[in-house]
């Protein structure tokens, strides 16, 4: 029993403690922004915001300004920024400067501006805003602005001087160089490669889907039917319509050497009068150009289900033995593949739509997944320049590896010893990429 | 005539290249212009050459129709069915509605083209559901695989198999976010090197195959 009441007298303590530290908490969260506040408003004066400067937006096509103040001692999320703008040359009364934007004083800071680092106009602690034609302004190329910032809390407003500024367009993007030096330098890594294919052989790996190639027209011959070849949905300005035409070069001199029919439907009249020229051109090569035939190429029409129903009725009543369905394809992919593998037709398909690809997977006895469509002309051909350019592919590859690889040791240190520096680096690899 | 056909082809396909990989890293408003015209060339040309296209339609299938091939009545009605469309909408002046009230080439658009595309965007579902059956039959170990993450993601986005496998939705989540788009990534990745790649090799004149095979 008096174990019992020793009990209940501590817990009785220990609710009282608990109590009192709950009504001193709530005490000073309900009362901590108001102190806060007063500590702002009693010990720091709202002075105008210091060191503004209004330039044309570096790296951009006009019509745009960017304001660069310094930060000050009251920004909070109490205070804010207003950004007032005027038009013409002679210097305006700020009071009677139009308000364009208006923001707490702790954001747009230009660290968190999408100026990589070696174009950022100032350091990452000061304040930045881009003004753009739009809402109720509108900045012309050529033509002089006022343009200042105001500073706010509660009732108190302080102005800067106005400054003026005319936007231009500007000739290169500077935010961009970074592409233009990667592409450059896997360019440069590409004609490396090329060169050093001619010198010596290069390894590739196995695709079953090509070595597939031979068998699929094989088969075809022997069972006398002809072979369905689709270059996709995209007109010739996608690369991967081109490697399919490419591979389509291949595929028709083997149709070609085994005398075996080739059928290509087209969506698009120019990659049909493209193909038509690759396929004339491999039956020559093949030494039976007088099997070659202008309608193999045709064109059906540019409708997505229109010629997906054309199509699946070629399926149905030719029954080609081998279907190849290459280059970019959308909704239409499982409605070609499922037909074609309703009448017991080999299929290989090679797209780079990755949205796609489950259906084909699916649907076809081989799939060339993403870039092996691209490798499928340097494996069918073995030249050099195809190879080298494969190595050069493969290298890129390697260097993106080692950069995700880095990037995921890095910002899992990061989290780990809940250290800043590893951030240093992990923006350097934002900025680059 | 190898001059014309090669090294005209493959200056112009040079200096263009060059031309609009640049483009890229100009925001000069000339440059934007340059490219909306250049587009608005392409669209013409591809105009021009729909005409290419629908003459070799009509070829084929007018020589099906003279030779009696299997399904010529097909293409009998692929005639009709162009030729019809084509006057009507000569006779409309390819207007779909007049004053709110539909023309015959808005009719021939809306209660046929439409329909027909709705049905054969319908079939999908059917022909997903059969795709499915043969894939989700655990012959492999891979076949496996994949059906087990395919019940798993099914089930978790729907609200019954979410109530029936609670668990279902987070899992189903993980493997869309973490599994399903890294490989996408990985498989991005593969095909935009193989684009610049390959765009290279156009420009710079390594990959001629395109203009008709053949090694001169």
């Amino acid at each position: 029993m008096k174990r019992e009441t020793l009990d209940v007298k501590r817990r009785g303590g220990q609710v009282l403690v608990a109590a009192l530290l709950l009504l001193v908490a709530g005490l000073g969260q309900s009362w901590l922004p108001v102190f806060a506040q007063t500590d702002i408003q009693t010990k720091t004066p709202l002075a105008p915001p210091q060191d503004v400067r209004v330039f044309d937006t570096p790296s951009d096509g006009g019509g745009s300004l960017t304001v660069i103040w310094s930060p000050a001692s009251y920004d909070s999320a109490a205070a804010k920024y207003q950004i007032l703008f005027s038009e013409g040359t002679t210097a305006p009364d700020p009071a009677a400067m139009k308000v364009v934007a208006e923001f707490p004083a702790n954001q747009r800071y230009v660290r968190e501006s999408k100026w990589p680092w070696w174009t950022r106009p100032a350091t990452g602690e000061q304040h930045q805003f881009t003004l753009k034609s739009g809402k109720g302004i509108e900045l012309k190329n050529g033509n002089s602005y006022s343009i200042t910032v105001a500073a706010v809390l509660n009732d108190d407003r302080v102005i800067a001087a106005p400054v003026q500024a005319m936007p231009e367009p500007n000739w290169i993007n500077w935010n961009q160089m970074n592409n233009l030096i990667l592409a450059l330098l896997f360019g440069g890594i590409v004609f490396y490669a090329i060169g050093t294919a001619r010198k010596r052989e290069i390894f590739l790996r196995r695709i079953p889907g090509l070595d597939a190639v031979d068998e699929a027209i094989g088969r075809a011959t022997e069972l006398g039917k002809p072979i369905l070849y689709l270059t996709g949905a995209h007109d010739m300005s996608d690369p991967s319509t081109i490697a399919a035409a490419v591979i389509l070069g291949r595929v028709a001199k083997r149709t070609a050497a085994y005398e075996t029919d080739l059928l290509v439907p087209h969506r698009d009249p120019i990659t049909m009068a493209v193909c038509q020229e690759i396929t004339k051109q491999a039956y020559l090569e093949a030494g039976k150009p007088d099997l070659y035939k202008d309608d193999s190429n045709f064109f059906i029409t540019s409708d997505q289900f229109s010629y997906t129903a054309a199509v699946d009725g070629i399926m149905l009543r030719k029954k080609p033995a081998a279907n190849f369905f290459m280059g970019h394809y959308f909704a239409e992919a499982l409605l070609l593949t499922e037909t074609g593998a309703s009448t017991g037709a080999i299929q290989i398909a090679g797209t780079d739509s990755d949205h796609q690809l489950p259906f084909f997977v699916t649907t076809c006895d081989y799939t060339l997944i993403g870039e092996e469509l691209y490798a499928a002309s340097a494996y069918l051909s073995r030249e050099p320049v195809q190879v080298g350019t494969l190595r050069g592919q493969d290298i890129g590859k390697a260097l993106i590896l080692c950069v995700l690889g880095v990037g995921t040791i890095l910002a899992t240190l990061g989290v780990m010893l809940d250290a800043q520096w590893p951030k240093l680096f992990l923006d350097f690899f934002r900025d680059v990429k | 005539m190898i001059f014309l056909r090669r090294q005209v082809p493959l200056l112009i396909t040079l200096i263009t290249g060059i031309v609009f990989a640049a483009q890229y890293y100009v925001p000069h408003p000339a440059s934007e212009q340059m490219l909306t015209s250049v587009t608005k060339w392409l669209q013409i040309i591809g105009g021009f050459a729909l005409v290419l296209g629908v003459s070799s339609l009509f070829h084929v299938h007018a020589v099906k129709i003279r030779r009696k091939e299997a399904g010529w009545g097909y293409s009998f009605v692929l005639y009709v069915g162009m030729l019809g469309t084509i006057a009507v909408g000569f006779w409309t002046n390819g207007k779909e509605a007049i004053d709110g009230t539909m023309t015959a080439f808005g009719w021939i658009y809306n209660f046929m083209m439409v329909p027909l595309q709705g049905t054969m965007f319908a079939i999908l579902a059917f022909f997903i559901a059969s795709a499915a059956y043969r894939s989700f039959r655990a012959r492999s170990r891979e076949a496996a695989v994949l059906l087990i993450a395919a019940v798993i993601v099914m089930m978790g986005r729907v609200p019954l198999g979410e109530y029936l496998i609670p668990i279902s939705g987070d899992l189903s989540q993980w493997i869309l976010n973490v599994l399903n788009a890294s490989v996408r990534r990985a498989i991005l990745i593969g095909v935009s090197l193989g684009t610049v790649a390959l765009s290279i090799k156009i420009i710079f004149g390594k990959e001629r195959s395109y203009l008709g095979g053949g090694k001169e």
